[in-house]
């Protein structure tokens, strides 16, 4: 782990002394090999102890971590042949989403993804996953390409949100996003869609109003960021941004007992950062297994059971 | 103006012996000339004002009134839905805030459905009142507009719907994010049955709303002045740490761009919408269908709509 976050701290304090241990000259000697092995012992344990009990806000913290695998990590593991196409031939490409086609275990898909960036040059190149109407139109070209196809579609969810500027209004990022959502809800193909990261706002549900809807435990999806929230509501943005995130109700667990997400898939522990292969394997096999419960539907069947799952939304409340 | 402002008003303020925005005010300012208009003739003229043109929020109730034909709709009972899903608490209960909408605009949620006939022709509208909560939209109001929609198809009427929203309903959370694809849906069942659906954009028309059932008409009509987009203006200034251009999000800058149809002073918009059903229903509206009366003078209407509204009931992106 290269970026620790605040709530880590005691854990990477642990993890800093081990990796002492193991740069001395003579840590084959069974004394240091024992303090090694109890030091690892107390680091585990801590951090099993952190993560049981993550408050909303600090799963918000591990859902943007900068380590944790974005688009780009997915498809480089979980797609063969991964072929990008560009642009929504009206405007521009759009660098905040990743689609093309590709081979998911086997079959041919298409995948779209908003993408962070790892770095400050590639988040800049990403736009920090913040997408444009160019962007949404670019998602909605390929969901149709899908549906001619007949090829499932795999989106990945990662976005503090739809980009918020002059140039992405003018050009009509409101229109963008609703016909990605009517393009969403219109397809004749599976949808799965993952939310991997953050889910923010309209930026998110523009390309996750799926048949089924996969969750990873520490992600995030929320109308607004408990940042923004709390401005609004709390008039406060730095500290009231706890309390936002808990009344938000954001976390994979809320989402689920809500009926918002199909599926929670687990972290390791420490969550996706602290192990990206497994985390990666693990969402692999959740969209496989997805995948697979959808295959016998025809595609009328795939609409009717998609809108039928967002009408029935919210009606019934877990009391 | 400025002689009546500057000359007249303070005499009439003496002799009115009322202070601005009172109970009762038997006058009331523009907020954009700050001219100085009865309010009888306000009413008369749907809230337009008579020397400048603005166009001031109307309510959904009174919005209903301009467009049907005299005394030929009906509100529909909206169904009952979950309330206060997420047991929502920011430095007052959801709840509270909800009561306190409630009783103030009689209404129990921010979307007014009603059905009958304009120009003859059959048609149901949908309401948005701002006043309400800023318009916002949570599950009560998604479930109107399916309902809404589900009307229009049965009584193959148009669906007409009159957006003026902040967004989403944060209290509602991610309930209220799911809306939007909901709406759509409703959008959907009725362009599904062949009928018209035409949104009227009034201000302001921003977040979720926007990116949903609002920007998704066959025909989208906006009033002048009226401020529509997705990302909030100050959110955008705080982004891009510039000012934004004139006009930035008005009507007449989305007409500009080719985001909607056409811009439509009030006093022209249920001709307009009789007019645009006629055409696209292949059909011809009823011969004694009067049209309203425009008022004594229409300006150019001047967009920059007041900002008057609480930022608590400001909802998201
Ligand atoms: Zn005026």
């Amino acid at each position: 782990m290269h970026n620790f976050l605040d709530f880590e701290k005691p854990v990477a304090e642990l993890e800093g002394k081990i990796e002492e241990l193991r740069r001395l000259p003579d840590s084959g000697d069974p004394k240091i090999a024992e303090e090694l092995s109890k030091l690892q012992g107390k680091a585990e344990k801590l951090l099993r102890q952190t993560y049981s009990k993550l408050t909303a806000w600090q799963k918000t913290q591990v859902a943007r971590h900068p380590d944790r695998p974005h688009t780009l990590d997915y498809i480089g593991a979980l797609i063969e042949d991964f072929t990008p196409l560009a642009g929504d031939r009206a405007f521009s490409e759009d660098h905040a989403i990743i689609s093309g086609l590709g081979r998911f275990r086997g079959s041919s898909v298409v995948v779209i993804g908003h993408e962070k960036g790892t770095d400050t040059k590639t988040r800049i190149h990403h736009n920090f996953g913040m997408a444009k109407p160019e962007g949404y139109r670019k998602a909605r070209r390929l969901m149709k390409l899908a549906d001619r196809f007949k090829l499932p579609v795999i989106t990945l969810v990662d976005t503090p949100g739809a980009y918020p500027g002059v140039e992405a209004e003018a050009r009509g990022q409101a229109e963008a996003i609703a016909r990605s959502v009517e393009t969403c809800l219109g397809l004749k193909v599976p949808l799965v869609s993952v939310i991997i990261g953050e889910g923010g706002s309209g930026g998110a549900i523009a390309l996750a109003a799926a048949n089924t809807v996969l969750m990873l435990e520490h992600s995030i999806y929320s109308v607004i960021s408990p940042e923004g929230c709390a401005s609004i509501l709390w008039r406060d943005s730095n500290n009231a941004a706890e309390a936002a995130a808990e009344a938000l109700k954001l976390t994979s667990a809320d989402l689920e007992e809500l009926g918002v997400i199909d599926e929670v898939i687990p972290e390791p522990l420490g969550g996706a950062h602290h192990c990206p292969a497994e985390t990666i394997a693990a969402v692999g096999d959740a969209i496989e297994q997805a995948l697979k419960e959808l295959s016998s539907l025809d595609g009328g069947a795939l609409k009717v059971r998609r809108r039928e799952k967002y009408l029935e939304l919210g009606q019934k409340i877990p009391s | 103006m400025n002689w009546l402002k500057n000359l007249v008003r303070p005499k009439l303020r003496e002799l009115v012996g009322r202070q601005k925005g009172t109970a009762g005010n038997l006058w009331r300012d523009c907020p954009e000339c700050e001219g100085m208009i009865f309010h009888s003739d306000l009413e008369k003229d749907h809230w337009v004002c008579r020397f400048c043109g603005h166009h001031m929020r109307l309510e959904a109730g009174k919005r209903l009134v301009m467009l049907f034909d005299e005394d030929a709709y009906q509100t529909v009972e909206l169904d009952a839905v979950p309330t206060d899903p997420l047991k929502f608490r920011d430095r007052r209960k959801y709840t509270e805030r909800m009561k306190e909408a409630q009783n103030r605009t009689g209404e129990t949620d921010a979307l007014i459905v009603a059905h009958g006939k304009m120009g003859g022709f059959n048609v149901v509208i949908a309401a948005l009142d701002f006043s309400f909560m800023g318009g916002s939209m949570g599950v009560a109001v998604g479930q109107g507009l399916l309902t809404a929609a589900r009307l229009a198809v049965v009584q193959d009427a148009s669906l007409i719907v009159v957006p003026s929203s902040g967004g989403a309903r944060m209290q509602e959370g991610i309930l209220s994010l799911m809306q939007m694809a909901r709406t759509t849906i409703a959008v959907e069942e009725v362009r599904e049955a062949g009928l018209p659906y035409i949104v009227v954009l009034a201000d302001p028309t921003t977040g979720g709303v926007t990116a949903s059932f609002a920007m998704l008409g066959d025909i989208a009509i906006a009033e002048p002045g009226a401020i529509i987009g997705f990302a909030g203006a100050r959110v955008i200034e705080q982004t891009i740490r510039e000012k934004l251009p004139e006009g930035f999000q008005r009507a007449e800058y989305l007409l500009d761009h080719g985001m909607i149809d056409m811009v439509v002073h009030r006093h022209e918009l249920r001709d307009t919408l009789i007019r645009v059903i006629g055409l696209l229903r292949n059909t011809v509206p009823a011969a004694d269908v009067a049209s309203i009366p425009a008022a004594a003078e229409t300006p150019a209407a001047n967009p920059a709509p007041s900002e008057d509204h609480p930022a608590e009931d400001r909802p998201t992106e």
